[in-house]
């Protein structure tokens, strides 16, 4: 899984290049959330819309991303495909993080 | 000699069998979903498989091979109109040799979990659900809807 930031003001867009966040590869991901996320800014999106799955292992590791932001900036999600949004539904961290259905040129252009 | 009987459809299926490693369990998810039963599912039918099936077979490598390693066997028919599967390996039994209730925790914003989702999309998910000890073996079984 390879991530890749794109800063723009206070706003710090993640996109998830791979196609899924699992077991394998959960401790990476958050790795690198972490470094990406050391940088000043107020908003975080994660745009995984090339993600088409993510189990529990990839679920808890977007919570812990959020978590380690600390408690001044919260983690946005975008782009959201059919099997990770069932993820989010049926465990209800739908109702945790703020979701856009995909990441718009407003969305980059808002801050 | 007579001519072998045809193999039905209801006994066509898909059987892997995996090395207990999160990787390993990847790969062997993308070749079921391949394979005939899973192959001729909705892409909604086969994203619920996967879930279930990854979640299972993740708890294998996790719980049951947490001290060691070994194989994973994972059988996938048709059955009565659903997706019958079958996971078997030679792990620790199930703590209380019964799978866990897997009920979401209530939680707020500010104290999120990060795991023990599992078994509650498993349970949430599958029908049928069984666990038994066959020798040395833990079988775990349980159905999907074929959609």
């Amino acid at each position: 899984m390879k991530l890749v930031s794109d800063q723009s003001g206070e706003l710090l867009i993640i996109t998830a290049l791979g196609d899924r966040i699992d077991a394998a590869g959960a401790i990476q991901f958050k790795e690198q959330m972490r470094a990406l996320t050391e940088v000043k800014c107020t908003r975080v999106v994660l745009d995984l819309s090339s993600v088409a799955f993510l189990d529990s292992s990839g679920l808890g590791a977007v919570v812990a991303a959020m978590k380690s932001l600390g408690p001044d900036r919260r983690l946005e999600l975008s782009g959201l495909t059919p099997t990770v949004e069932k993820v989010f539904r049926l465990t209800r961290m739908d109702t945790v993080f703020t979701i856009h259905k995909s990441l718009p040129d407003g969305l980059r252009r808002a801050v | 000699m007579p001519a072998p009987a045809p193999l039905s459809p209801e006994s066509l299926g898909g059987r892997i069998t995996l090395h207990s490693d999160f990787m390993a369990i990847r790969h062997g998810l993308a070749q079921l979903l391949a394979m005939s039963p899973l192959r001729e599912l909705s892409d909604a039918g086969r994203g619920t498989a996967e879930i279930v099936l990854a979640e299972a077979l993740n708890n294998i490598v996790e719980h049951a091979y947490a001290d060691c390693s070994g194989e994973v066997c994972v059988d996938v028919t048709r059955c009565d109109g659903d997706i019958l599967c079958q996971i078997r390996d030679h792990g620790r039994p199930m703590p209380g040799g019964t799978p866990p209730n897997g009920d979401l925790l209530p939680f707020d914003s500010g104290d999120l979990p990060e795991g023990g989702f599992g078994w509650f999309l498993i349970r949430t998910l599958a029908r049928d659900l069984s666990y038994h000890r066959d020798g040395a073996e833990n079988v775990l079984i349980f159905r999907l809807d074929a959609v």
